[in-house]
């Protein structure tokens, strides 16, 4: 399940819905947080945004490839709108039968997701207007 | 013809809308399209760090557009 959310993630209850069969003996989460610099700047809070047709399907699709290449399990969360400093605003979970391809299928859900899903970021600064981020550019 | 534009994050902020409908005449690619937008708002994206979808799906930007598309300009991403 890939989903976009405008309020505050509940992780328990997302990681409690993985991998309900108990054959997954690993489950092994991300969490993304707001942190409070980027690039030597004073950062306070940020805003996120989505094509979110585009992202909901991109989302979807890399959750079935994770599954089809781990044999795992894998969910993925993402937040949009204003966020404060220290919320997620993603968040991964994978569950398999072992560890190795938990975290293997974690680390590139997450790798994937930021390369391929249609979301940017607006950072709001301490001091300056706020930026949108388009790393690539 | 008539198209739909969308925009999003640093290019919705200098056009100062999200959706513009944009009339013009076939034959036309996304990628014609865009060069005639960016030449009118001075966008700073290379085509080649953007992408575009058509129609909510990622497109080739050597798409032909039809009248009614709605096409989406994907400036490079910075999610999670």
């Amino acid at each position: 399940m890939f989903a976009l959310a405008y309020e505050a993630l509940d992780v328990q209850e997302l990681s409690g819905k993985l991998g309900p069969g108990l054959d997954a003996g690993a489950l092994v989460c991300f969490e993304g947080r707001v942190r409070n610099h980027h690039q030597g700047r004073a950062v306070r809070g940020l805003d996120y945004e989505a094509h979110e047709a585009l992202a909901l399907a991109e989302g979807e699709k890399i959750l079935i490839e994770a599954h089809a290449r781990f044999a795992v399990s894998a969910a993925c969360v993402h937040r949009l709108g204003s966020l404060g400093l220290g919320e997620i605003a993603v968040w991964v979970g994978a569950a398999g039968s072992h560890r190795e391809e938990s975290f293997a299928a974690c680390r590139w859900v997450i790798d994937e997701v930021k390369a391929r899903v249609p979301i940017w970021k607006r950072e709001y600064y301490v001091d300056g207007d706020p930026v949108w981020q388009h790393p690539q550019a | 013809m008539k198209i739909q534009i969308r925009y999003f994050a640093e290019l919705k902020e200098q056009v100062g809308a999200d959706q513009v409908l944009h009339r013009c005449e076939p034959p036309l690619t996304a990628a014609e399209l865009y060069a005639r937008l960016r030449e009118r708002h001075g966008f700073r994206f290379d085509p080649a760090t953007l992408r575009v979808a058509i129609n909510g799906a990622f497109a080739d930007w050597q798409s032909a557009l039809s009248d009614g598309d709605e096409v989406s300009f994907l400036p490079p991403f910075s999610g999670g």
